[in-house]
């Protein structure tokens, strides 16, 4: 298989003007014989089924939630990134492209990079245009902030709440159209299964989360907005639903999955305060703007933070990255607090935390100021933790966040199989290996407002789709496997919980594929996990029938299918032999301990090939090549 | 903490339901309170026993997914908080807590504690929005917005939809979430084309839907995990009272 990225040619600044041209559009009258799926409603599906609608396409989405307006994209707290440099602070299309490449340690496409830059100022003109109440200046114009790994600020935020405010206004244009009959709406249903009909994606199937049934939805077209699946390492900033199945069924109808092993660890999250936690909260970024980080000089130091004399903290990121100081990019924040606590500088009462400290802060800006910019982070804070955080520093630790990998998908966002789409955070395209705050925002609505508007009529009119319907044996022989899995689920009748499989495949995966990976360890995990998932299928106990609303029996294919991911991660982390971005393998690092990446040899991306559970993947390769961006070994100090 | 609960279960939309009594063993006070229910359900499917339905998701209080009346209240005793964001260090060793759903005859019953509220994306359906297609925005300093209209405008918007004003009023009344959309858009400048249409539709689709009517009892705010204002619904009867009056439509 060779895999074609179908970048356009010519210069960087003009490709994507060009390949919007020489794009064949279907005709408006045309629009509205082309059925298009699409399953996820965050802010990649939620805006691309409006776009495709408002354009006069039949749009039919699917989500998991009882609300559209419950996808996980609701949870986004800090901000937005664009190039508007209203700021005046030397922002461009040119430097955003720059930082995210370089952000991503050179191991993202640039052609897609540059285009997401292009278009990220339209983003913030369309929200607006919504009536999403962005925060503003006593003149009226809108704010920015800056975030991890840029020197500019350029971030759009509405409180700590971005996330919800997108969601809502991306919502509200679905709503328009479902109200006006050009999106039928489907919530509360789990796509189980992709079919494939003569080669191409021509439907799925799905699994009425409230009845059981199982239903089929047949299409010219499939777009898989599905999120991504940090939840494989069971605790993580994700939501309880996020799921990696409807991706990893794509994959085994043959959709390549790329770069698996790069996830994200964010910095800033609340640290594990016992064995009932079901997930874990992450503290924004935004807080690095006026957050200190810091652990005592002195190892085992129990004192209590405000009796430590400033002489006696190491405030780390601001000595050892003077330029970036707290706002170091993520890998880079994480990576420092966990050396941190392995040298036994961590705080709290299981040592397993650093402070972020706004005392400095709030004594410069008021606490007035404080709790305007970000009260309700503080307020989430001071709930879970029973701690005040205007009184006591905040105790901070890494923690499982974003998922940079995800299905392959060429330069118009189509997956290795014809007519599957793949948008938003469950695509691998444009954070590399590693992504920058406030830019998976970015991407999701990009991807869903300004791309796949453009690349799906391509698609539509260039290729010759038979007729098809939900009764075709394709569809059949899917909601017979669906069925048969639901009932072999049901039938295991074992002693375990779905949930205890879970935690314990977390635990492997963090224990020996998570900040810091080695060969012998990730090896050890591949077999770790093979065993698990064989005793799933002997001692699962999945309760009540398919019948019904049945969590149980929902949360039970979820961990089979993160069972079969969390192999594939841990493979790509293996056979990558160098440490880039997310992805920090002990056996490669400078002298002073940062990541050291191997451009002759890795700068590709990895692209699995499925060929059976427990068997192993084929690696196609993507070569990537820097005309635009030297590569560079990432500094930040 | 040992703790006894009194959870309504109810196996489908059609069935009878009824309260059952689980105890919950060995509850530490930093769990949140889904987690304690993690853990009762747990206890469950090892039994061999249908685990308690109940909605959740994000588990940080803004999808708006979790929902649950404790002990009469709908996301429980503390102010301002989602049941997901509730700890079990609000409860004492030895507490019956009495674990309920939202009800309403607009959120039909799905099973035990989980219920059906699509009835508030209907409203959204009628009037929840600007109406711009994608494409078609001015540059987005083109209007200015003053600071404290955009802070007021987004106290409205942080509404997160999950219904609780509607468990919490007397007459299962939507007009706290309908106002607050309401609100958001009359603030700004990007809502007006769209005013009065908005009022009337959105006021009318409430009501087709089956939620009661507004008689200020004001239990919506006391319940509301955003502590959106009641003043919203203020504005929104001005706005509607003014649409039906001045409308050109
Ligand atoms: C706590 C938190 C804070 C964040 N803050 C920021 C930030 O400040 N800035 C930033 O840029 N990024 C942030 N991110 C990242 C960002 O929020 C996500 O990457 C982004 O929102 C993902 O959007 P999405 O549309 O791709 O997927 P999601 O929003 O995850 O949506 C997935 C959708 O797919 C549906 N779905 C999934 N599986 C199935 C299935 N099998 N069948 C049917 N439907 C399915 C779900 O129901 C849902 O509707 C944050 C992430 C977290 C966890």
């Amino acid at each position: 298989m060779i895999l074609d990225s179908k970048v356009p040619d010519g210069p960087i600044e003009k490709k994507w003007d060009k390949h919007k041209f020489e794009t064949k559009l279907v005709n408006p009258a045309n629009k509205r014989k082309y059925d298009v799926l699409v399953v996820g409603t965050g802010l990649a599906g939620a805006s691309a089924a409006a776009s495709l609608a408002e354009l006069g396409y039949n749009v039919k989405v699917f989500c998991i939630q009882d609300s559209p307006r419950r996808a996980h994209s609701i949870a986004a707290q800090g901000g937005i990134n664009a190039a508007k440099n209203y700021p005046n602070d030397g922002d461009s299309v040119w430097r955003l492209f720059y930082d995210t490449v370089k952000g991503g340690d050179f191991r993202a496409r640039e052609a897609n990079v540059y285009r997401l830059a292009q278009v990220s100022a339209s983003i913030i003109d369309q929200c607006v245009a919504q009536g999403v109440p962005f925060a503003r200046e006593y003149g009226g114009t809108l704010s920015n902030r800056s975030f991890g790994g840029a020197q500019v600020s350029r971030t759009f935020y509405a409180r700590g709440q971005t996330g919800q405010q997108l969601l809502l206004g991306a919502y509200s244009a679905l709503m328009r159209q479902v109200g006006q009959g050009t999106v039928s709406m489907y919530p509360r249903r789990e796509m189980l299964e992709l079919v494939v009909e003569n080669g191409a994606a021509r439907g799925i199937v799905c699994r009425n989360l409230v009845t059981g049934e199982v239903e089929s939805y047949a299409g010219h077209a499939v777009l898989l907005c599905t999120g991504g699946y940090g939840n494989v390492f069971y605790l993580s900033t994700n939501a309880a639903s996020c799921n990696v199945s409807a991706t990893w069924r794509a994959h085994k109808h043959g959709a390549l999955f790329a770069n698996p092993c790069y996830t994200q660890i964010h910095p800033t999250c609340i640290p594990v305060s016992g064995d009932h936690q079901s997930k874990l909260t992450l503290m924004s970024e935004s807080l690095r703007n006026d957050g200190r980080v810091w652990v005592p000089k002195k190892k085992g130091d129990k004192r209590s933070p405000e009796t430590i004399p400033e002489a006696e903290r190491d405030y780390y990121l601001e000595r050892k990255y003077p330029s970036f100081g707290n706002l170091v990019p993520r890998d880079v924040a994480s990576r420092n607090a966990k050396s941190m606590i392995d040298e036994g500088k961590g705080v709290g009462e299981t040592g397993l935390s650093v402070y972020l400290d706004f005392s400095e802060a709030i004594k410069r800006l008021g606490a007035e100021k404080i709790k305007e910019k970000y009260g309700n982070l503080f307020d989430m804070y001071h709930h879970i933790t029973d701690e005040d955080p205007y009184k006591v520093p905040m105790r901070i630790y890494p923690a499982v966040h974003y998922a940079m990998g995800g299905l392959w998908v060429d330069y118009n966002l189509m997956t290795t199989i014809p007519g599957l789409f793949c948008l938003g955070e469950a695509n691998f395209s444009d954070h590399g290996a590693n992504r920058l705050g406030a830019s998976a925002l970015m991407q999701g609505l990009a991807d869903g407002y300004f791309v796949i508007p453009y690349t799906l009529g391509g698609y539509l009119t260039s290729t010759k789709l038979p007729k098809t319907d939900a009764s075709s044996p394709a569809f059949k022989d899917m909601e017979k496997a669906v069925a048969e899995r639901t009932k072999k689920l049901l039938c295991v009748n074992g002693k375990r919980t779905p949930s205890d499989f879970h935690k314990e495949l977390g635990k492997i995966m963090w224990d020996k594929c998570g900040m810091a990976r080695n060969e012998n360890e990730l090896k050890e995990a591949i077999s770790k996990i093979a065993a698990l998932r064989e005793q799933f299928w002997k001692d699962v106990k999945v309760t009540a029938s398919n019948e019904e609303f049945n969590q149980t029996l929902e949360r039970a294919g979820r961990v089979a299918d993160y069972l079969e991911f969390g192999e594939l991660l841990v493979r790509d982390a293996l056979h990558r032999k160098e440490s880039c971005g997310g992805h920090f393998r002990e056996e490669y690092q400078t002298p002073d301990g940062e990541a050291k990446r191997d451009d002759a040899n890795f700068s590709y991306a990895a692209a699995w090939e499925f060929k059976g559970v427990g068997q192993e993947p084929v690696l196609h390769k993507e070569p990537l090549t820097f005309e635009n961006v030297h590569l560079a070994e990432r500094n930040y100090a | 903490m040992n703790l006894t609960l009194k959870v309504w279960r109810q196996k489908g939309p059609n069935d009878a339901g009824k309260l059952v009594e689980y105890s919950a063993q060995g509850v530490s006070p930093d769990m949140s309170f889904l987690e304690m229910l993690d853990v009762v359900n747990e206890g469950l499917i090892k039994k061999g026993e249908d685990a308690i339905a109940f909605d959740s998701d994000c588990r940080e209080g803004i999808c708006g997914m979790c929902s649950l009346v404790i002990n009469g209240q709908p996301h429980g005793p503390e102010l301002g908080t989602a049941t997901c964001q509730l700890h079990m260090r609000t409860f004492s060793d030895g507490d019956t807590i009495v674990v309920e759903p939202f009800r309403a005859r607009a959120f039909p019953p799905v099973k035990d504690l989980a219920v059906d509220r699509s009835a508030f994306d209907r409203i959204m359906q009628a009037g929840g929005y600007v109406s711009v297609n994608t494409g078609n925005a001015p540059e987005a300093n083109a209007n200015l917005i003053s600071h404290h209209v955009a802070e007021k405008a987004m106290d409205a918007a942080a509404c997160i939809g999950c219904g609780a004003c509607v468990a919490a009023c007397p007459n299962a009344s939507a007009m706290l979430f309908v106002a607050a959309k309401v609100s958001q858009y009359a603030l700004l400048p990007q809502g007006q084309p769209e005013r009065t249409r908005r009022a009337l539709k959105m006021r009318e689709a409430m009501d087709d839907e089956g939620f009661g009517n507004c008689s200020n009892e004001y239990a919506c705010e006391a319940a509301c995990p955003k502590e959106i204002k009641v003043s919203n619904i203020a504005r929104f009867n001005r706005e509607h009272l003014k649409a039906s009056v001045c409308s050109e439509e």
